[in-house]
């Protein structure tokens, strides 16, 4: 039997996924790149980013979400880095153990952690009474930028645990060997091998640490409702608040997160390349 | 791996210490659950299962618990039926187009659910999709298509697809058949891995759900927000029995993706 002509006929499989993609993805994402630059009236305007770039409450919120993804990424990243290395020179037991309830505590996230924090956190948690009562905690608040970032740092531990986990695999281990064989310490086994080694992985897990805290809406929308001043709860507060309804301006709020993204991104890239024609 | 190694207490204690940090939360929101009261103390006053029994006796509860199950069984149903043929069409006939589908699939990453929704509540304010779980299923695909894709094509990698389809054609299979009754048996377990990876990701989520429909389809995560007023230990007993939720499909989701 001769094999088919090729036919053009399987094309058609292609049609669903191209409509769910481009009215689900697509389409929003046009509608808030056009609606960002149009005036109430329809026409063409810069007014609504001079309106965020001339208030001094979507500037902060701009601050507040850019130091909280930072924080909450470094941090993240510091103890998944310091977990995942230890990870290495574990049983294999533990370390599947281990890498299961990581993967479980992944899922952890949104409105049912807002509500475990509050238990803990709050102004009647726990370990607030805990700490309270032994000295620490100097007017700690949960519902304020550093209470939040407790929350994202929590949350992102565990995704920069299940993204550094297989890169570490790059690492052979008899280069410890070696390197302790030419004399270097641990400090210079880490400055010298592993870091520049794991440099791209590292980077790579950053970027998208700080995607997931800059986009992040569920968490910190449970604990605070609207009262605590970022930009998805100030975009959030446009779309579907009960006073301030502004969807051109929600729109341009929504640009300015995406260019942070972006941004974040193409730096990544061009640390990347420029290390590697070092 | 080293076996030897004499800082493995050590390595030991700084795994232990981040997985207690992990399980903090956890614990309380469990120790909560299952206490009569918790006020100014550190701990709790007298243990019971009582907010578990009212949990799990609210007629209110149980139908978000319903329709959550629903909206994501659907939701994965609709999106495998997409993608499935999608990701073997890739893989047996564009295969050279793999690496800009593997850019196209991560297009809703760049979108935070927040700005989808901006977008999204305007385009179909009018329409009557809108308010409704139709409208989820449609904003769960964008989800679960990166991961999904991913499961797919790594599976049908695995096999040997050219030989497979060529078998079943000099067999006098036509390629639909080959598809439906040659490929598909052999996919079955990464199909059932995206299907649990898919239920895990949209069981808990929020955003587009209370943005695009809120209570008028309350679902079990809208439902445990809108119970924030009420007693905390009740609220806890809703995390807990999610989590219960969430953990067994991460286990099947691991099972199957081992062998």
């Amino acid at each position: 039997m001769m094999p088919a002509k090729p036919s053009r006929a399987h094309l058609w499989l292609f049609v669903p996924f191209v409509l769910m993609l481009g009215a689900f993805c697509l389409a929003p994402t046009y509608w808030v790149l056009v609606n960002s630059f149009m005036a109430d009236d329809g026409g063409f305007t810069l007014g609504n980013y001079k309106k965020i770039l001339s208030s001094k409450f979507y500037l902060i919120a701009i601050e507040n979400s850019f130091w909280l993804s930072l924080y909450s990424s470094f941090l993240g990243l510091l103890i998944g880095l310091l977990a995942t290395s230890s990870l290495r020179f574990v049983q294999g037991k533990v370390r599947q153990w281990v890498i299961a309830f990581v993967n479980m505590s992944n899922n952890f996230a949104g409105v049912p952690l807002a509500f475990a924090f509050i238990i803990i956190l709050g102004t009647n948690g726990a370990i607030t009474l805990l700490l309270n009562k032994m000295g620490f905690l100097n007017g700690f608040d949960l519902y304020t930028r550093a209470g939040l970032t407790v929350v994202y740092t929590y949350f992102q531990i565990p995704l920069a645990i299940l993204l550094l986990y297989p890169a570490f695999d790059a690492l052979k281990d008899d280069w410890e060997e070696a390197s302790r064989l030419l004399g270097a310490s641990t400090f210079d086994y880490w400055r010298k091998v592993v870091l520049p080694i794991l440099f791209p992985s590292l980077l790579g897990t950053f970027v998208l640490l700080l995607a997931n805290a800059l986009g992040a809406y569920a968490t910190a929308f449970a604990l605070t409702a609207s009262n605590v001043n970022l930009i998805p709860i100030r975009i959030g507060a446009l779309v579907a608040g009960d006073i301030s309804l502004n969807p051109n301006l929600a729109a341009a709020l929504s640009i300015v997160l995406v260019v942070q993204l972006v941004m974040v991104t193409i730096i990544n890239q061009w640390l990347m390349r420029r290390r590697r024609y070092a | 791996m080293h076996k030897q190694d004499p800082r493995q207490g050590l390595h030991l204690l700084v795994i232990g210490v981040v997985m207690l940090i992990l399980l903090v939360p956890l614990l309380a929101t469990f120790l909560y659950s299952i206490s009569t009261s918790w006020g100014a103390t550190i701990l709790p006053d007298a243990l019971s299962l009582k907010w578990y029994v009212q949990l799990w006796s609210d007629p209110r509860f149980l139908m978000a618990f319903g329709r959550s199950v629903f909206l994501c069984m659907v939701s994965i149903i609709v999106s495998l039926l997409v993608i499935v043929p999608l990701a073997f069409m890739m893989e047996y006939r564009y295969r050279q187009w793999q690496k800009i589908m593997d850019l196209v699939i991560l297009l809703p990453f760049a979108m935070p659910p927040i700005v989808a929704t901006a977008g999204l509540l305007q385009i179909y304010a009018g329409s009557p999709v809108m308010g409704t779980p139709w409208i989820l299923v449609g904003c769960y695909f964008t989800i679960v298509l990166p991961f999904m894709y991913r499961s797919l094509v790594n599976n049908l990698r695995a096999l040997n697809l050219h030989d497979l389809m060529d078998a079943s054609s000099l067999l006098g299979a036509s390629s639909f058949q080959g598809f439906m009754q040659v490929v598909l048996p052999n996919i079955r377990k990464g199909i059932a891995s995206a299907w649990f990876i898919a239920f895990s990701l949209l069981f808990g989520e929020f955003v587009f759900a209370n943005m695009l429909v809120g209570t008028r389809f309350e679902t079990l995560q809208i439902y445990l927000f809108n119970m924030r007023q009420t007693s905390g230990h009740f609220t806890s007993a809703i995390v807990i029995s999610y989590f219960v939720f969430i953990l067994l499909f991460t286990m099947l989701a691991n099972r199957f993706n081992k062998t």
